[in-house]
């Protein structure tokens, strides 16, 4: 329905009259449109459809150009095929630009039918598949169009893809272009997709289709998927590593576990410190995996390489709890380190329970009880023990006494 | 500008306006739709790349990283080995790849359930995020507890916990990095009571039953909390550590 555009009914020079019938509904594809009951002209160029009695009077009615049209059959009958094919199917190549404004700006068909109430007219049927194989736009000097001179040469050679005119202007102008990139766009993706080598070649701009999509869908939708996994998915994904380090690459494993420590240090110091500086070893295998793609590593490689960390000098180290769970802690959280900023905390609330520290520091109640025993143990906290529970205070002996 | 008077005119203005604002959205709900199929084309042909060429892509460095940008930004996972012949004599990637997804399904579902899943809960999602090939529907629990022992040497960070016949929950939090039971005392606290109950928890932070009650026996078991089943409708947990403040309070 698309492809129709509105015109004053008059012929164009070189243009001829051929045939008409009335009574005529168009349907948009499958659907029923408010076309009824008018009157359908056809010429050498185009089918004209208007109220009964508007073509003649030369008003303004629905035109198609027949370069529109790559195939024409006849709908089989009805129920029990009786009464003979009332409806003509014709199947509709895609819209060109510089289309005047029509009834529909688009539609999902590519075909459109015309139902004729009183049976097809076998002559006009003749007629309009003539029309169509002779091609008369086609033999025809350029001077068909009285709009201007650039549909004008998009008419006479409809088969060509033309480029973009840059005189589309209006609401009209904007939608078709709009239409025009999704075309393209899906044609791409299509043509990317098709083996892998074609992928390989296009990656480039099917990585910013991607992204181009994703975007837009975000800004109306929130997220691409409802399912929390897969948006946390997308976003491990894309801390992506460039070049990760494969075992293939070094001579021996040693080697290759001081490669992948430093890797794996470079790419955790930022995870770390957001989320507080310690992360079991788990959920870092599960990161380091999937900013590294497809070049999976073992549990084994990551331990082994974890424990290189220090070697490295790395700003962080691997540490096993003694529940026997492995984590990978910042340095920054080593016993020195904990037990001053613990003894500050002392200092700032006057005691700690593990429980209150767990509470300020926002970590578990256990790693607080360890990090109060660990200042304890380094000199810098006392501990006081109890009916109401475990309490630590500062160390004034540490202080007080020199 | 043309002047125009009058009501009508103004009218008029106004009814073109509205016409223009229901073209706009019209236009830009057209173009969502298109968005979302080309979504749909590219998440499907992604899918059946990341099945069938994986090692082709491995191959070239470059390629790689641009296959893992456009997965990301569609949201698809490029680990979709099957579960060849060689994967049941422990070789090849298909139980480090569900070992990846498994992790990941619990990091982004522990915001919910405290790092604490049932193995059924788990496999669903895991499925789900998948993709929606037939080979992904495939597989089963013991799949996934055979990746899961992969990562025993993690030590007791990632573990099944059996719970009665066939069933398992999968606990992706040690206790040391577990906050549940600080967020139990910052709750006590800020209702300035000194006790909470089970009900108070699944009430207010929305945790399950089981969150809520593992929590609490926790803390009972380490001494932080004391039990009172006198109160008529359900047991209460009192922290003797805030009963000083609660006094003085």
């Amino acid at each position: 329905m698309d492809r129709f555009e509105y015109i004053e009914a008059r012929l164009f020079e070189g243009e001829d009259y051929l045939k008409r019938d009335k009574n005529v509904k168009i349907y948009d594809g499958d659907d029923k449109t408010q076309y009824t009951e008018g009157e359908v002209v056809l010429t050498t160029h185009r089918i004209l459809w208007g109220k009964p009695g508007d073509i003649p009077k030369g008003l303004v009615c629905l035109s198609l150009y027949l370069y529109y049209v790559f195939c024409i059959e006849e709908e089989s009958g009805g129920v029990f095929g009786l009464g003979g094919p009332k409806r003509i199917i014709l199947h509709l190549g895609p819209t060109l630009p510089g289309k005047r404004p029509g009834p529909a700006v688009v539609s999902p068909y590519h075909f459109i039918k015309f139902s004729f109430k009183d049976g097809i007219d076998q002559t006009f049927y003749k007629a309009l598949n003539d029309a169509v194989t002779a091609k008369a736009w086609e033999r025809l000097t350029p001077v068909l169009s009285p709009v201007n001179s650039a549909s004008a040469h998009s008419l006479s050679k409809p088969s060509v893809q033309p480029v973009n005119s840059k005189i589309r202007s209006g609401i009209v102008g904007i939608e078709r272009s709009i239409e025009e990139q999704h075309r393209q766009t899906g044609e791409s993706i299509t043509v990317a997709f098709k083996d892998l080598r074609k992928l390989m070649e296009k990656a480039k701009d099917m990585v910013a289709i991607s992204k181009n999509i994703s975007t837009k869908i975000r800004e109306k939708q929130g997220d691409i998927s409802e399912d929390d996994t897969v948006r946390f998915k997308a976003y491990l994904m894309s801390l992506g590593i460039d070049d990760p380090v494969t075992r293939d690459a070094f001579r021996s494993d040693s080697d290759y576990y001081l490669g992948l420590a430093q890797q794996v240090s470079d790419m955790m110091v930022a995870v770390l410190m957001e989320c507080g500086g310690i992360m079991s070893l788990a959920d870092v295998w599960c990161r380091v995996n999937r900013a590294r793609g497809l070049e999976l590593i073992s549990p084994e490689d990551l331990m082994n390489a974890c424990k290189l960390l220090q070697t490295i000098g790395a700003p962080m180290s691997l540490r096993k709890f003694p529940s026997g769970a492995c984590v990978l802690q910042l340095s920054s959280h080593r016993d020195e380190e904990v037990a001053k900023s613990t003894s500050e905390l002392l200092e700032e609330n006057g005691h700690l329970t593990p429980e209150k520290l767990s509470q300020i520091a926002n970590v578990s109640v256990l790693l607080a009880r360890e990090r109060l025993y660990t200042t304890e143990r380094l000199g810098m906290a006392c501990r006081d023990e109890s009916i109401e529970g475990l309490a630590f205070y500062p160390n004034l002996f540490l202080r007080e006494a020199s | 500008m043309r002047r125009r008077a009058g009501v009508g005119a103004i009218q008029k203005q106004r009814l073109e306006q509205e016409k223009y604002r229901e073209k706009g959205s019209e236009i830009q709900e057209n173009q969502f739709q298109q968005m979302s199929k080309q979504l749909e084309v590219f998440r499907d042909n992604l899918e059946d790349f990341a099945t069938k060429h994986k090692n082709e892509i491995k191959k070239n460095a470059q390629f790689r990283r641009q296959f893992q940008e456009m997965c990301a930004a569609i949201g698809v996972d490029p680990l979709a080995s099957g579960k060849g012949f060689w994967s049941v004599l422990g070789i090849g990637d298909f139980y480090y790849e569900l070992g990846v997804q498994i992790v990941e399904v619990c990091l982004a579902t522990n915001y919910k359930n405290g790092g604490l899943i049932t193995l059924e809960e788990l496999r669903t999602r895991l499925i789900a995020a998948r993709g929606k090939a037939k080979t992904h529907q495939d597989i089963t629990n013991e799949d996934l507890l055979a990746a899961i022992k992969k990562l025993k040497i993690f030590g007791n960070g990632f573990t099944i916990v059996p719970v009665g016949k066939g069933k398992w929950l999968v606990q992706s939090v040690p206790g040391e990095l577990n906050l549940d039971q600080t967020l139990v005392l910052q709750k006590a606290n800020s209702l300035g009571t000194a006790w909470v109950s089970a009900g108070i928890l699944t009430g207010d932070l929305r945790w399950n039953e089981t969150r809520a009650q593992n929590a609490l026996d926790h803390m009972v078991k380490e001494g932080l909390a004391w039990v009172d089943s006198q109160d008529s409708k359900e047991t209460l947990y009192w922290f003797p550590s805030m009963f000083a403040e609660c006094v003085s309070a």
